[in-house]
């Protein structure tokens, strides 16, 4: 199958810091790759690249041959880029559904539409995406007064409200207790596979990494250092270098939080 | 030249009253990031005061001296006092209620100025030996504008000293640049933000006093200074005292310039016709060029970080939609059981719930704080006025020519504001709503000036009391009915994305500012169609319609009903109405009252009275 998304020698830099160069990879329709690296590794300047919120310096994003470099964050959420935020962002004066109903009538646009009621747009739609990600229990209940974990679910659904054929997760299950997480990133994992939804994703865990990745690429002051199989990742002397620290046990070190 | 220099003067002189007054304003706002509208009461107090006790103590040297500095220290005095006994018991309700509960001591203060000292004008004293004129390369300049030019550099030094030398200084500016670490220190920030209201208070007492000798002390000093100071601090940045006193020279010589040049004009505008304009002119340029004004730093506190997340927004249930209906049944049969004199009381009410609810639609859905409000209100007033004046319209034309001359403007000025935030963006609205009043003020061919458009009554049809009651009371009725169904329809829903979470709302393909945009212009227009009915029901339109009094009645109305609540503003519109017009009725002193009630409320109900009986109901649906 052909890659959904293919990017070429992205490059970055603050001021004098390379954040991130010349980084090359693709990623196919149904394909869960995690992007990992030490803290300051530039993964975030590389999903902030790819979402529209920053400009590369030199480089180029093509979502099914499109290029996307230049064009705004909304403009590139209405090609079918979701995504979810490291810290939630949900409306938080809107009830769980009303928040989906949100999306969906922005997907729909409908944003400036007087005369319908908004509450009775999109209701079915809305719950099945909510019945999907376990919260249709709390669609009445507003979101600013949601627990963490139910906050990130929420996240989920209004990713996938939008029916995005790519989906960015920056850190998806960052402040979650572990069984929490282990629970979310199945939950994803299936619902994207099922959808035929790229994922790239940033994350700590690295029980969620190994357990759900297809592919694992590894970043290291703004470079990829290795791509592949989680199995090869794991067993790259180079990775366990930089990521780990030299001397650390492989396989030991990955439990814990970089 | 020589005429050049002495405008420079004049002009400089000027600054350093309107410097000090701005500075303490700059100060409280910078560290308790409260908005105090009272300042320019505080001003007022000073004046008074000074006049007081520069009289008691005779006009010697001594005396005059020590009294212009025992009138600053009373007024810093007063400040600390109405800190401590007010803004405290409220600094964890949103930020709006603080503003709220300054709006009420300029009401008070009015009036215990007018209770104290009288209607009459007093004459300020002379310095004494300050009184004739200096000779400046080769011009005779007064002696006093000498010491104003000097004082205010002056005051600028010791405040310098003050913020970066004294130990309390330093920690005012480490308050001014993160509230929680300072405490966290363990300064006890009670008594520093006390401390800070004394200072600030005390400068705009000063600034009051030291303009005795130029001018005089009287009731309309503080609504007649306000505006002006909040140009300056605004532009200058707020929070930074340098930046107010360049702002004050900046504006003082554009106004110097302009009256001294009367007779110039440009593009058929004389220059003292723009003379008002000019200084909000200078500030929407300045804030569209830095929108942080000249020496701010961005604004990292904004309206929508008040701590708590909005409550939900529900549709009416049963008991509200019975109330609803009840109220509407009372309107419909009020010209049976009520006189004429009621009825019309009834109809004002019904207008301005419209007004406050189309304040209400852009301040509590889109985040959007506007403290101009009236210019739409207005507007739509003198699109009634000027179709009538100069077409002879009739009213059921006339009255389109309302919302759109309003939507007009909103666009046009909307435009500006939508692209600052939080206490910008709100004071860049009373910018242009000044500029709207100023034009219709001095605009005098087309607008009649002062004196306004009269004559504008409504045709036989609707020629009764009561006819216009039901005319008028339709029209708001469905207003507010279209406003509160935009509120639940997808728009609505747009606008509170943009306000919970402009990040989110971005990433869903929200162009937020835009959306804004869209609803600053729509409220506008709804406040157009409340002006129109108004200028309908006082036969009349005049500049007032637009001022900022206006204004901040709307807010009042809209913050005693409780932002959040969409019923709010129907509560708040019409218990200040009509309190207003009762008070009106009983005695002289309604503001000083009106100004406690405000007050009290807000201490007791720092949610507004609508969201205080949806507390009640909430705990009462706990029980049961």
């Amino acid at each position: 199958m052909t890659a959904l998304l293919q990017v070429r020698g992205l490059s970055k830099a603050f001021g004098g810091v390379q954040a991130v160069r010349a980084v090359d990879f693709d990623l196919k329709p149904g394909e869960l790759l995690a992007m990992i690296g030490p803290n300051g590794a530039g993964k975030s300047t590389c999903f902030n690249l790819i979402n529209g919120q920053l400009q590369p310096d030199a480089g180029s994003v093509r979502l099914a041959g499109e290029e996307m470099i230049g064009l705004t964050p909304r403009r590139i959420w209405r090609l079918g880029v979701g995504r979810t935020f490291q810290i939630a962002a949900a409306f938080a004066s809107m009830s769980v559904r009303e928040n989906v109903q949100m999306v969906l009538i922005a997907h729909h646009r409908r944003l400036r539409a007087l005369l319908p009621s908004a509450a009775a747009l999109y209701r079915d739609e809305a719950m099945a995406l909510l019945e999907q990600v376990g919260m249709a229990g709390q669609a009445e209940r507003a979101c600013g007064i949601l627990a963490y974990g139910d906050i990130k679910r929420v996240e989920l659904a209004l990713a996938l409200a939008a029916a995005p054929r790519m989906l960015l997760m920056d850190e998806p299950t960052a402040g979650m207790a572990p069984a929490e997480r282990k629970a979310l990133m199945a939950l994803t994992a299936s619902i994207v596979r099922e959808r035929g939804i790229a994922v790239l994703f940033t994350e700590h865990d690295m029980d969620v990494v190994f357990g759900h990745a297809d592919r694992i690429m590894v970043l290291d002051r703004g470079q990829k250092i290795a791509e592949g199989e989680p199995e090869a990742v794991r067993a790259d002397p180079q990775v366990q270098a930089s990521y780990l620290g030299s001397g650390a046990p492989a396989g030991a070190g990955w439990e814990a939080d970089a | 030249m020589e005429f050049l220099l002495q405008q420079l003067l004049t002009g400089l002189a000027s600054a350093s009253g309107l410097f000090l007054v701005a500075s303490g304003l700059t100060i409280i706002f910078g560290v308790t990031r409260i908005v105090n509208f009272a300042h320019g009461s505080l001003y007022m107090l000073g004046a008074y005061l000074g006049v007081s006790l520069i009289g008691l103590f005779g006009g010697g040297t001594l005396g005059f001296w020590g009294g212009l500095l025992l009138a600053a220290l009373v007024v810093g005095a007063v400040g600390a006092l109405f800190e401590m006994a007010v803004l405290r018991r409220i600094y964890q309700a949103p930020e709006l209620f603080q503003l709220l509960a300054t709006f009420g001591l300029v009401l008070v203060v009015q009036d215990a100025t007018l209770w104290i000292w009288g209607a009459q004008d007093l004459l300020g004293p002379r310095a004494p030996g300050l009184g004739g004129a200096t000779q400046v390369f080769g011009l005779r300049v007064p002696t006093y504008d000498i010491f104003l030019i000097l004082f205010a550099p002056v005051v600028l030094g010791a405040l310098w000293l003050l913020f970066n030398r004294t130990r309390w200084g330093i920690l005012i500016r480490a308050a001014t640049q993160d509230r929680e670490m300072v405490s966290a220190l363990g300064v006890n920030r009670k008594w520093l933000f006390t401390g800070v209201f004394f200072l600030g208070a005390a400068l705009a007492g000063l600034g009051g006093a030291v303009q005795l000798p130029k001018g005089s002390a009287h009731l309309h000093m503080d609504l007649q200074i306000i505006a002006s100071v909040f140009v300056v601090v605004v532009v200058g940045g707020m929070g930074s005292i340098l930046g107010a006193y360049l702002a004050a020279l900046l504006i003082s010589l554009i106004r110097v310039l302009l009256i001294t040049n009367a007779q110039v004009t440009l593009g058929g505008v004389a220059a003292w016709q723009m003379e008002l304009v000019s200084m909000f002119l200078v500030m929407a340029l300045v804030l569209i060029l830095r929108p942080w004004g000249l020496l701010g730093r961005r604004e990292v506190l904004g309206y929508q970080h008040s701590g708590t997340p909005e409550p939900m927004l529900r549709p009416a249930d049963r008991s509200l939609q019975l109330a609803g209906l009840a109220v509407l049944v009372l309107l419909l049969v009020l010209p049976w059981i009520a006189g004429p004199y009621l009825v019309s009381v009834a109809t004002e009410v019904l207008i301005f719930v419209l007004f406050a609810a189309s304040l209400q639609f852009l301040m509590g859905l889109g985040g959007v704080i506007s403290f101009g409000h009236a210019a739409y209100f207005g507007l739509g007033a003198y699109g009634v006025g000027l179709a009538v004046r100069h077409w002879g319209a009739p009213m059921e034309l006339a009255l389109l020519a309302a919302p759109l001359l309003a939507a007009g403007g909103a666009l046009l000025f909307g435009w500006f504001c939508v692209r600052l935030s939080g206490v910008y963006l709100a004071m860049l609205t009373l910018a242009f709503a000044q500029i709207a009043w100023s034009i219709a003020f001095q605009w005098i061919e087309l607008t009649g000036g002062d004196n306004g458009i009269i004559g504008i009554w409504p045709p036989a049809w609707v020629g009764s009391v009561t006819a216009y009651y039901y005319f008028a009371g339709t029209i708001c009725v469905i207003g507010l009915l279209l406003l509160r169904h935009f509120a639940f329809a997808p728009f609505g829903y747009t606008l509170r994305a943009g306000r919970d979470s402009p990040l989110r709302a971005d990433a869903i393909g929200i162009d937020v500012r835009r959306h804004r945009w869209l609803a600053f212009t729509l409220a506008g227009c709804f406040a157009g169609v409340a002006g129109g009915l108004f200028a309908y029901l006082k036969g009349s339109v005049s500049p007032e319609a637009m001022a900022l009094p206006l204004s901040v009645d709307a807010l009042v109305m809209v913050l005693l009903g409780g932002v959040q609540a969409l019923t709010g503003p129907i509560a708040g519109a019409a218990a200040f109405t009509l309190l207003k017009t009762e008070l009106l009725s009983l005695t002289n002193y309604w503001r000083a009252i009106l100004g406690c009630i405000i007050i009290l409320l807000v201490v007791l109900f720092p949610q507004g009275l609508a969201g205080a009986t949806a507390g009640l109901r909430r705990r009462g649906e706990g029980q049961a």
